[in-house]
């Protein structure tokens, strides 16, 4: 295209158009597909305005959304931020569905456009496709028209019952989207039924009230002193223990209404949909990283970028996976751009260029040759800790000079455990992976029992793991907002792991 | 595999609107507070516009279950060590923050305040409320769209009967001249000479080639004129015009109070809202509005708006020392040609009783017909308010206005009580205008 015949840059300068937007993706494309194996779902790159992204953002980076206030807050806050220069905006929203949608902004500048080509059309899409968690936890065929019926559903539902009405139920359900989640066992449902679903259990509901309630307290009855055998049935009858909160509460509340355990439903649905993301954010990060940072490479040893573009790639990329020290002022915890990164990095010098100690470290994989194959292996089979476990050489841990700092609330001190020597290795590892299971980083809040007879309160229990409590005033908040959607009292039982009762909260519904 | 690039920047914008209006109703009481005080702290002339409100966190908060920051058993693992080996020991930093980086919490938020600003339409939806106003009265106030049209320049584009025949004729000549486009007077003479030749014709050979060259080049002209057209669409302009905002007249609003010892900080922020009112109501429909306060105790004195809403005067009262003044101040710098005369008075009715029969005068005589709306509005204690809901209880400068009111359509005077009673004078004020215009 270009004037001078020797020139086969795709682009040149910052301005893009559709045209080498096109010509870029094609190139990328032929990178990503024919050498580096990635096997992504098709693609769809929507272009849109700063302020359109600033809207998905506010909405969890969704292209359709129903309304509730938080998302109006979120942009308050976004847009003041962006507006104040106290923060850019995201380069991309990358949406896991099929096909899989990247926005792109219309005011970055063409190199940037490649770059987010690379990262989320093919690095991230590759990721949702293959990661087996995604694959078993989320529906990529169905979540725009989920997401779609959801807001009609909610919208329908503010009709009829009143904004307040929805609100009341949204903020209690928002506050348990962290305990609204199936961790273990899945029964497999398709989000496209999920429509139908709710109308059937709109029929259906007239006709069968849920036996477990028939019984009715009757005046003056005093509670019936709870009997063994009886509590096991009754037990087993809810699927108790239960950790997924929401789901029991649509359920089993007593006293909700249709659309409101739809409503619970569709919030439940969505804390699922995103649950895969929170588990894998660093290695999805990573892939996306990795796979830009080879493409753009790639593109520049092709002669397809110019060294302009090259070394904007380069500053902007060196932003991303820039990791500040521990003591830097600028520390904010590990980027997980930054760690995915340097693993992937690290998994591609031991298969290709391994030490001993690597080889006494990772055998399976060390020196193989096979650098896709083994990333392609480790994106598809592994969450965030799992990763670490399994991939975080001593070679990175000296890298990075990772160390490990015990914090134990009866010293007066904090205490080095391990740094990156013989002697640690293994506990930084096993430290750092633990940081990223989410068993360990939320807390652990399971429904024990319900007394079906008398008070009908709702029994949970906080499983505390290392003396860990909870914030106590949000914890009381949250309880208000399950109460609600229960009917009755709800109480909140922190056991510590001797089994010894630590608190207990109880919360009544406002509205009793 | 097939790329499909969709371009989304044509889709509707403000997706989020929705969602900032729940927000602002789930915040709503503290708004609320803002405007309201807001209302006590603005001036008159600066309440048309947006309001930054801080909001305490804690009562927009989306609690979740989270892990508290301090306490129990912690490792975390840290990048960039330097110097530490095994067993080194930390002193912990006071409080949170400290070896895990301080996790702020998940939402970003620190303890701050959520600060936001409303935009003008919001406040003024959150100001009505706090006035009281009819839904009627939102929307008349919140309507900007009386526009007239200003020429501004020209366009291409236009409909027929704009068309700026000049211009679109000049263009057309230029046009012509710079493409040779062939005058019909060439053409003419060449048709007379050929004709000529024709007819006189004694075939000499030389006019035979003359002859055919002349009809060469006719039809040359010929196809060139009409290859070049009279008037093309490119030729065409036409008058544009630009939709302004129509400003009406000026107007110059005189605000009279009472400031003797018997007007609480109660009364004065009642009237305070009544002027507020007018004065919105006044900048809708003029482009430039003047403000002039009068206060008075037994004389008067025009003042700034803080002194005239916030400083204390001690003295008896004579009503007719503010008219005088305002009389006066219209005199001098308020030719009544030129401007719209609005007044409004706040009092709590006292005056003194060798006054009475001058006030009279001065408004029927002198101010009335100067003004085009003139409104009283008496404000009471609430405790006060049994004792005067009956006219026969009536204040003496109520009872000598209220003749006035009878003679005079520009005339509204209402006793106020409570918030909810100020908007009731201007309905008062507007039916009675339209009844006098009908």
């Amino acid at each position: 295209m270009s004037g001078s015949g020797s020139s086969r840059l795709l682009f040149e300068g910052a301005e893009w158009t559709f045209d080498t937007v096109k010509r870029t993706f094609d190139a990328i494309e032929a990178i990503a597909i024919g050498e580096l194996g990635l096997e992504p779902y098709p693609n769809q790159i929507e272009l849109i305005s700063s302020e359109q992204m600033l809207d998905a953002y506010s909405s969890i980076g969704m292209p359709i959304f129903y309304n509730h206030w938080s998302f109006g807050k979120h942009f308050v806050r976004d847009e003041k931020m962006y507006r104040k220069g106290y923060s850019g905006l995201a380069y991309e929203i990358v949406i896991n569905s099929n096909p899989c949608i990247s926005y792109i902004m219309e005011d970055n500048t063409m190199t940037m456009q490649a770059l987010v080509m690379a990262h989320a059309a093919f690095g991230h899409n590759h990721f949702f496709r293959n990661n087996y968690l995604f694959k078993e936890w989320t529906d990529a065929e169905g979540i725009l028209d989920y997401l779609s019926f959801a807001k009609s559903y909610v919208a329908q539902c503010e009709e009829k019952h009143g904004i307040a009405a929805v609100e009341r139920v949204l903020d209690a359900a928002h506050a348990l989207m962290d305990q609204g989640v199936n961790r273990y066992s899945r029964i497999r449902q398709k989000l496209a039924d999920e429509e139908k679903r709710a109308e059937a259990r709109r029929q259906h509901h007239q006709e069968t009230y849920n036996d477990l309630w028939r019984t009715v307290p009757k005046l003056g009855e005093t509670e019936t002193p709870p009997d063994e055998k009886d509590n096991d049935s009754r037990r087993a009858a809810l699927g108790l223990p239960e950790e997924n909160l929401l789901y029991f509460i649509e359920k089993f509340s007593p006293r909700l209404e249709n659309w409101e355990r739809e409503l619970v439903r569709i919030v439940r649905n969505i804390a699922q949909y995103f649950y895969p993301q929170k588990q894998t954010k660093m290695m999805n990060e990573g892939c996306a990283t990795y796979v830009h940072y080879r493409i753009m490479n790639r593109l520049y040893d092709q002669g397809l970028i110019g060294e302009g573009s090259m070394l904007e790639f380069l500053t902007s990329h060196s932003n991303v996976v820039f990791q500040p020290d521990f003591d830097d002022p600028r520390y904010s915890g590990i980027n997980p751009y930054a760690l995915g990164f340097e693993m992937m990095r690290d998994i591609e010098r031991v298969v290709t260029d391994p030490t001993e100690e690597d080889r006494a470290f990772m055998p399976d994989i060390a020196g193989t040759g096979d650098v896709m194959g083994t990333l392609k292996h480790a994106w598809a089979g592994f969450r965030d800790d799992a990763f670490v476990a399994q991939f975080l050489t001593p070679h990175l841990i000296r890298k990075l000079h990772l160390f490990k700092l015990g914090d134990r609330q009866d010293e007066p001190h904090y205490r080095v455990d391990a740094i990156h020597d013989e002697r640690g290795y293994i506990e930084v590892r096993r430290a750092l992976a633990r940081h990223y299971d989410l068993a360990f980083r939320e807390p652990n809040i399971e429904v024990a029992d319900v007394r079906l007879k008398g008070d009908r309160r709702l029994e949970l229990v906080h499983r505390i793991t290392n003396d860990v409590l909870l914030s106590e005033q949000e914890a009381k908040a949250v309880l208000g907002y399950i109460a609600d959607l229960w009917g009755y009292n709800v109480q909140l039982e922190g056991i510590d792991s001797d089994g010894a009762s630590r608190y207990r909260y109880e919360a009544s519904p406002k509205n009793a | 595999m097939g790329m499909i690039i969709v371009d989304r920047r044509p889709n509707p914008k403000g997706k989020s609107h929705a969602n900032r209006q729940r927000f602002i109703r789930v915040a709503k009481e503290t708004i609320r507070e803002a405007v309201r005080r807001s209302i006590r702290e603005r001036a008159l002339g600066d309440v048309d516009t947006r309001e930054v409100v801080d909001i305490p966190v804690k009562r927009i908060q989306e609690p979740r279950f989270r892990h508290s920051s301090q306490g129990g058993q912690r490792d975390y693992v840290l990048p960039g060590n330097k110097e530490y080996v095994q067993g080194d020991t930390l002193p912990r930093p006071d409080q949170q923050g400290g070896g895990g980086g301080r996790e702020g919490s998940p939402d970003g938020e620190g303890e701050d305040n959520f600060q936001f600003t409303l935009s003008r339409d919001e406040y003024l939806d959150v100001l009505f409320e706090e006035l009281e106003l009819p839904d009627l009265a939102k929307t008349y106030l919140k309507d900007m769209t009386a526009f007239h049209n200003v020429r501004a320049g020209f366009s291409a584009s236009g409909s027929p009967n704009n068309l700026n025949l000049v211009r679109t004729m000049r263009n057309s000549l230029a046009r012509r001249l710079c493409l040779h486009r062939p005058r019909a007077a060439e053409l003419d003479a060449l048709e007379a000479e050929i004709a000529a030749l024709e007819t006189f014709g004694e075939c000499k050979p030389e006019d035979d080639a003359r002859l055919t060259a002349l009809r060469a080049s006719h039809a040359t002209l010929t196809r060139r004129m009409k290859r070049i057209a009279f008037i093309d669409p490119i030729d065409l302009r036409f008058n544009r015009y630009e939709p302004i905002p129509k400003p009406e007249a000026q107007a110059v609003m005189f605000c009279l109070m009472d400031v003797s010892g018997s007007m609480t900080e109660g009364m004065k922020d009642l009237a305070k809202r009544f002027f507020l009112l007018l004065h919105l109501f006044l900048s809708r429909k003029y482009d430039h509005i003047e403000v002039v306060f009068i206060r008075h105790t037994s004389e008067a004195k025009e003042v700034d708006e803080d002194t005239f809403f916030h400083s204390r005067e001690t003295g008896g009262t004579v009503v007719s020392s503010a008219l005088a003044e305002m009389r006066r101040i219209v005199a001098e710098r308020y030719p009544v040609e030129e401007w719209n005369i609005y007044a409004a008075q706040a009092s709590d009715g006292d005056n003194y009783s060798g006054d009475r029969e001058a006030c009279t005068r001065i408004m029927q005589e002198d101010l009335l017909p100067l003004c085009q709306y003139f409104a009283y509005i008496e404000v009471l204690d609430e405790s006060s308010a049994d004792i005067f809901r009956s006219e026969s209880n009536a204040s003496v400068l109520w009872r000598d206005y209220k003749e006035l009111a009878d003679q005079n359509p520009n005339f509204a005077m209402k006793r106020v009580f409570s918030k909810a009673d100020i908007f009731p004078v201007f309905h008062q004020l507007f039916a009675k205008a339209r009844r006098a215009a009908a």
